[in-house]
């Protein structure tokens, strides 16, 4: 008994991020589509947020599991790069609940040269310095809150073209 | 800063296996070369056998003629190799970084550039017929056959020989892949767009630690110069030309050599000036890696880089 595309795009979506399990792939914005390719088979095309992203493997096998209780067991997982996948495509729900996690989201409101940073997820203050480039995951970096002190991830932002 | 395997200061002795005159020009023929292989253009295009709804996006490479394919499978594995041993090189930092933050930078950009390896080496292993997927290319093939500039292979030396090997090499990937982008192999376009933005974060870690080092102490900015001096003499052989290079850029699928190395120039050497360091003059430059031709350095670390993959093959986990 097989699903329909949207029925499949849906459970696919609502797997979580192996990395960021607090959010889904659909929030993450990884999943670009569910469906049919063009030999008939099931195909779900999903595009990485890094290349060297060390979750892939996982994600492609949670996916392939998906499409098996769909009803397709030759369902195909398609790498796509192209248009790459930026911090934009990040859902509001799933810039809540990151930042309800601890994670600030990608993107200030406003130019750093301003003096005002990434607000602090614990208290708001945007009164934020970048600590390092590099975080606990390849899309996470540290910035430094100086209000409460506290050294804190945040996704880092990414705009490519495309 | 901790020296976790030579001193900047110390001669090399694995260099002079490779020392070549400035006096010689870079496009002679190398041993390797496929200068000299007749073109097979015209009809001697060849359908691809895998599954063509799986990778829509190759048709143009597919009516490609032979040797166009043979020289973009070269291209993948000679960039696929320089990403994957400039990956493993920083992975033997970890945990031996200055600091914490240092562990986790380094080892992120390994993480990317073995991403970056990854999709190269899948792409050289389709182009080249052989069906080879990125594991057989990574882990069975022999020293010898690996294709990486001699750059990369380098011991890590101290912090300052590693941030100067990043300096170099991040400057030349940012604007080399940056024009890739827009090649004619749209799979390659399309991989190196992605790449581009990912190297740019690794040429602005490089370049915040050059002025670090450079600004700081007088210790740190003597070994920042000595870190330079010891890698200078290897950045020309990213800019070499044969013919697979001049091959690719007449199709329009390499950017042309020059201009890749200009801006690469341009980027350096105004990273240098800020931190008030020397951009040095070698009187040699490296070469033969793109011939598989390597450094005494390289041995021990494909061997221990394929270790697992020898003792367990076909091993899963």
């Amino acid at each position: 008994m097989s699903v329909d595309a949207d029925e499949l795009r849906a459970r696919v979506e609502a797997l979580p991020d192996p990395e960021l399990p607090m959010i889904t792939l659909g929030e993450l914005g990884v999943i670009r589509s569910a469906g049919t390719g063009a030999d008939g088979r099931a195909e779900v095309e999903f595009t990485p947020t890094f290349l060297g992203c060390p979750a892939i493997p996982a994600i492609t096998a949670a996916i392939e599991e998906v499409l098996r209780d769909c009803g397709h067991p030759d369902g195909r997982v398609r790498h796509v790069l192209t248009p790459q996948w930026t911090t934009d495509r990040i859902s509001a729900s799933g810039r809540e609940k990151l930042a309800a996690n601890g994670i600030a989201p990608p993107g200030g409101p406003t130019p750093v040269g301003l003096g005002l940073g990434t607000p602090c997820p614990h208290c708001g203050s945007q009164d934020t310095r970048p600590h390092s480039a590099f975080g606990p995951t390849r899309c996470q970096s540290m910035l430094r809150c100086a209000q409460c002190r506290e050294v804190f991830p945040c996704i880092t932002t990414m705009r490519g073209q495309g | 800063m901790r020296e976790p395997v030579t001193t900047a200061a110390r001669p090399q002795p694995d260099d002079t296996a490779a020392r070549r005159q400035p006096g010689d020009t870079a496009d002679q023929p190398q041993p390797g070369d496929t200068a000299a292989r007749p073109h097979s253009g015209g009809p001697a295009a060849r359908p691809r056998s895998e599954d063509p709804a799986s990778r829509p996006r190759s048709a143009d490479t597919a009516a490609r003629p032979e040797a166009a394919r043979a020289d973009l499978a070269e291209l993948a594995l000679r960039l696929g190799d320089d990403a994957l041993v400039l990956g493993q090189r920083l992975c033997q930092w970890i945990p031996r970084a200055p600091m914490i933050e240092e562990d986790l930078a380094l080892s992120n950009i390994a993480l990317d550039l073995i991403g970056h390896a990854r999709v190269l080496l899948s792409r050289s292993g389709e182009l080249d017929g052989s069906g080879r997927d990125e594991d057989d290319l990574a882990f069975g093939r022999t020293e010898r056959e690996f294709r990486n500039a001699l750059l990369v292979e380098l011991p890590g030396g101290d912090f300052a020989v590693t941030i100067a090997r990043q300096l170099v090499f991040a400057h030349y990937a940012v604007p080399f892949y940056e024009r890739l982008a827009g090649c004619a192999d749209a799979e390659l376009a399309a991989f190196a767009a992605r790449a581009a933005a990912e190297v740019a974060f690794h040429r602005r870690h490089a370049a915040d630690w050059t002025l670090r080092l450079g600004l700081g102490t007088e210790e740190s900015a003597r070994r920042m110069q000595a870190g330079l001096e010891r890698i200078w003499p290897h950045a020309a052989e990213l800019f070499e030309s044969d013919g697979v290079v001049q091959r690719l850029v007449e199709a329009g699928l390499h950017p042309p050599v020059d201009e890749v190395r200009a801006a690469w120039h341009e980027g350096v050497t105004a990273v240098l000036a800020r931190a008030g360091l020397t951009e040095p003059a070698p009187t040699w430059h490296a070469t033969g890696g793109r011939a598989g031709l390597h450094t005494e350095a390289f041995g021990p670390l494909v061997a221990e880089m394929q270790s697992v993959r020898r003792q367990f093959p076909g091993g899963t986990w």
